[in-house]
């Protein structure tokens, strides 16, 4: 349900809230109003989960997808549309979370960090999963599960494994976004993968858990 | 191929970006070691479980503020600072 109403502005064609982000992105950098409110109630739910994953941290998490948000409507006059809309998003977005994380892990954290020991990805649990293990779960459960996995990933790992794997950003885009090269995004998607791996194991393998 | 050598081929595989003559030395591989094939199909359900799991709803009140924040901007609008 939409939440946003600004006095004043005129209801979206339909066509336009249900299909097409070009058309919405042009409207609200016409001054639509309701077209930006659309584009916010569309990626909310995954700008919160992308800063939550990122910082860690509700209130944190929270500020950044408010400012990215903020920052989005602010700068939409220079969103020259040669990226999808929410690819520009999500670089504001990773951009706030990384500050907020940088300055509440001054003296931990680095995303320039080598990835050491190289003998920590030869993978270890060797017992298939069987063709569904996630119908195993839930979803409430499931969700739990996965946050509770990814909260165990250092940062510079979990931050890789989310804009490549979770919001299917390009392999450069994530090495721009994050600074660091393209063979560092690769190397971190590894250890990111196998380790997630790792730690779903106990709850896919074997006879269900719960 | 060995073990060794498709960990290292891993990521690339499984995101379909490896050269076909490299691909092949890895199916050649994977078709006789059990081990690597589990290695490989656990780490594609990894990818495929947390890039299907949908984002959970904002809280009423995290979502209460962040759209205080947003009508308060869009009715007083501020000129772009870069």
């Amino acid at each position: 349900m939409a939440r946003l109403n600004v006095s004043g502005s005129a209801p979206l064609p339909s066509s336009i809230v249900r299909d097409d982000e070009g058309a919405l992105v042009a409207a609200a950098k016409a001054g639509d109003a309701r077209a930006f409110e659309e584009l916010v109630n569309r990626y909310e739910r995954k700008i919160f989960r992308l800063t939550k994953h990122i910082t860690q941290n509700d209130a944190d998490a929270e500020d950044a997808m408010q400012d990215a948000f903020l920052k989005a409507f602010r700068h939409l006059g220079e969103f020259e549309g040669d990226s999808r809309f929410y690819t520009w998003l999500v670089r504001i977005a990773v951009n706030e979370s990384l500050m907020r994380l940088r300055k509440r892990r001054p003296n931990h954290f680095s995303l320039d960090e080598p990835v050491k020991g190289e003998e920590e990805n030869i993978p270890r649990d060797l017992k298939d999963w069987g063709p569904s293990p996630e119908q195993r779960y839930e979803k409430k459960e499931l969700g739990n599960i996965l946050s509770k996995v990814i909260e165990q990933l250092e940062p510079i790992y979990r931050a890789v494994f989310v804009l490549r794997d979770v919001e299917d950003i390009s392999t450069e885009d994530t090495a721009q976004m994050l600074g660091i090269s393209i063979s560092a995004v690769k190397s971190r998607l590894l250890r990111a993968r196998l380790k997630l791996r790792e730690m779903l194991h106990p709850y896919f393998q074997g006879s269900p858990v719960h | 191929m060995n073990c060794q050598g498709l960990i290292v081929e891993l990521t690339e595989y499984l995101d379909g970006a490896l050269d076909s003559s490299v691909r092949m030395e890895l199916e050649q591989h994977l078709a006789k070691c059990q081990n690597c094939r589990i290695v490989v199909n656990t780490t594609r359900k990894t990818i495929e479980i947390f890039c299907n799991a949908e984002p959970a709803p904002l809280p009423e009140d995290v979502r209460g503020r962040l759209h205080d924040a947003l009508i308060k901007r869009l009715e007083h609008p501020r000129p772009s600072k870069l």
